[in-house]
């Protein structure tokens, strides 16, 4: 067997073992952040873990799902205006927000006239976001009406839940 | 913990907490990679010593491939949330174990003195063993807490598989120095590569009961928290039994590995660093003491702080009455000669270790024929499994298996040093075979086990957590009167 063909091997072997090693550490990489976003829709799209603003954090972590398509006049960002967790802010990047007073909401409400589901905001097909009340005790208000179905949200119109208030703004 | 968000439309998103993907996809594979590094590298030896590719490329690539594949398979159905990387990593290490054995194998030198030759079957039907007891591992243990039953008879079995050596009649008459073999038959069996993980069932479940009593009752002094008295009592007693191995089965090794052991665990389950501290300074104690009376021990050592010297009485044939080795040193040159990339597959000449050049030097073979460069990347394998290992204890979500995940794991670690200390020159020489890659059937079967129970705990700690019970807080919702 000539050297040259030794040597490629031996320096070939030396890369592939490295890299089994590489290759490896990646998957141990992959293990360490422990969010996982399962995108139900047509299009998946790489999970990026962020840290979703809550108030009463429980000990989970929580992953979003990151860079949906953006439309122009479309709102960027979710704002809590009216309650005890004013000035809270959730940016929406395609994920469904949950909402109420159960640990695993995505804004905990700290509020005696919320109920544990009590509503949940999500993007259309076509990325309008919509409001739906899952069968809240004392009920969701778009403005001043009672929500019944699901319905879209204009900018900045506020969401009413409890004593807390929320809207959605560019 | 997986709380789904609402019931399902178009852009509905599920968000896991600490994902509990199965992995088993991405074990299987890393598995396949696993299996083509030895294949290539057994066929790279056949082509710089024989100048073809081996005849039995195939045959070894299938062995090896359906023995991972069958292991894999267990894995997928007995432990679906099993680590990922367990398996690949030990079938790495395997499988290159039994190439350099085969390699071995094809020298003249070591066919001759008896020490070569039909070994790298051998191995082969070790590890298909191997994998029999991982499989049956995992069937038969379906929750590693159940081992937590057999505290004291675990203790008892360790003791009885430690002493089994030194019985009359059954312990192997060996010139190799160390006492830590028993002849069943035709085989030599090393009943401490076994009592290893029996001792750390016992370790486990013993500390769970008392870590309280270690932990707390203490004084504080210096820094350091001094426990009561009579809290010393398992260590010493511990310490006592490593002491007697080292003195009527002359294996530093062996007895390093227990103490060591737990030690570690001692220390994970209580959080006091003085008990690490008190282990160093009794392992240091008895083994200075030892080495100062026991022939062999002695002999080790001085072969460890003058390999030369004992190169130089071995070569002269010099009768003190003390078995010289040429090993030491040649080991040495073994991974001098092989520097920074290595002499490559099949063109080094390990052989010259002569006695145990397939087994506890097998590490040197490696040294000269991949270099630095491939001895990095297996003690970075082998460091990987550890990592794996007390990575399921930190996930493990009950004491006792923490416990045991550490003890293996540590015990793993403990091993992995001594032999590669012994045969670097770190530490004296002790007579332990490398995990996986050495030759030898107790050695393989127990890792292979030892790695069963670590995927059987690791599947526990991973697997989702039933659904949370209604939360406490879970008030009822105020309802708005209108007034």
């Amino acid at each position: 067997m000539s050297e040259l063909t030794l040597t490629v091997m031996r320096l070939g072997f030396l890369a592939v073992l490295w890299l089994f090693v590489i290759v490896a550490v990646q998957v141990i990489r992959s293990d360490l952040f422990g969010t996982r976003v399962t995108q139900r829709g047509s299009r998946r799209e790489a999970a990026r873990p962020q840290q979703a603003a809550r108030q009463a954090a429980p000990p989970q972590q929580r992953g979003q799902q990151g860079g949906g398509r953006q439309r122009r006049n479309a709102p960027s960002k979710l704002v809590v205006s009216e309650g005890t967790l004013t000035g809270t802010t959730v940016a929406l990047q395609g994920q469904t927000i949950t909402l109420g007073r159960a640990h695993d909401s995505t804004i905990v409400l700290d509020d005696d006239y919320a109920s544990s589901r009590h509503a949940r905001i999500y993007p259309d097909r076509d990325g309008q976001w919509i409001v739906e009340d899952l069968g809240s005790t004392n009920g969701t208000y778009l403005d001043r009406t009672r929500l019944t179905t699901p319905t879209p949200i204009p900018l900045g119109a506020p969401i009413r839940i409890g004593k807390t208030v929320i809207e959605l703004r560019k | 913990m997986s709380s789904t968000t609402n019931p399902p439309t178009h852009h509905t998103s599920t968000i896991g907490a600490i994902g509990a993907p199965s992995r088993r996809n991405t074990e299987l594979a890393l598995l396949v990679f696993a299996v083509v590094i030895p294949v290539f590298a057994y066929a790279n030896v056949g082509l710089a010593i024989n100048d073809e590719v081996p005849a039995g490329l195939l045959s070894y690539g299938i062995g090896l491939g359906l023995l991972a594949g069958i292991g894999h398979l267990a894995v997928r159905k007995f432990a679906p949330y099993a680590d990922p990387l367990l398996l690949p990593l030990a079938t790495l290490l395997n499988g290159l174990g039994l190439v350099a054995i085969w390699r071995l194998d094809q020298s003249k030198l070591l066919q001759q003195i008896g020490q070569a030759g039909g070994k790298a079957t051998n191995q082969l039907i070790y590890t298909a063993m191997g994998i029999a007891l991982f499989i049956a591992v995992l069937v038969f243990l379906k929750d590693h807490r159940t081992l937590q039953r057999y505290t004291y008879i675990s203790m008892a079995g360790a003791l009885f598989l430690l002493l089994l050596p030194l019985v009359p009649g059954l312990g192997a008459d060996i010139t190799y120095g160390a006492k830590i073999w028993i002849q069943v038959g035709s085989f030599t069996i090393q009943p401490g590569e076994f009592a290893k993980i029996v001792l750390a069932v016992f370790f486990a479940g013993y500390l769970m009961v008392k870590r309280d009593a270690l932990a707390l009752a203490s004084r504080r002094f210096m820094g350091l928290y001094l426990p009561r008295g009579r809290d010393l009592g398992p260590i010493i007693v511990v310490w006592m039994i490593s002491i007697l191995i080292l003195v009527f089965e002359t294996d530093l090794g062996t007895s390093l590995l227990f103490f060591g052991m737990f030690v570690i665990m001692l220390y994970v389950a209580t959080e006091r660093t003085s008990w690490i501290v008190f282990g160093l300074l009794m392992s240091a104690a008895g083994a200075v003491g030892v080495a100062s009376f026991e022939p062999h021990v002695k002999t080790r050592v001085q072969a460890w702080l003058d390999p030369m010297r004992e190169y130089t009485l071995s070569r002269e044939g010099v009768q003190d009455g003390i078995v010289h080795s040429e090993q030491a040193m040649q080991a040495l040159w073994a991974f001098g000669s092989g520097g920074t990339l290595g002499t490559g597959w099949g063109q080094g000449h390990s052989e010259l270790i002569r006695f145990a050049a397939n087994s506890d030097f097998i590490l040197a073979t490696f040294g000269e024929e991949l270099g630095l460069a491939g001895i990095m990347a297996i003690l970075l394998i082998y460091g990987l499994i550890v990592e794996r290992g007390v990575r399921t204890a930190l996930a493990a979500r009950d004491p006792f298996g923490k416990l045991l995940a550490v003890g293996l794991s540590g015990a793993f670690a403990l091993q992995v040093f001594v032999v590669a200390g012994g045969v670097m020159g770190l530490i004296p020489l002790t007579g332990m075979t490398m995990p996986f890659l050495a030759y030898g059937g107790s050695s393989v079967i127990a890792n292979w086990a030892l790695i069963g129970v670590l995927i059987r705990i690791s599947d526990t700690a991973r697997r989702p957590a039933p659904a949370p019970a209604p939360s406490p807080d879970a008030e009822m919702t105020q309802v708005v009167r209108p007034s």
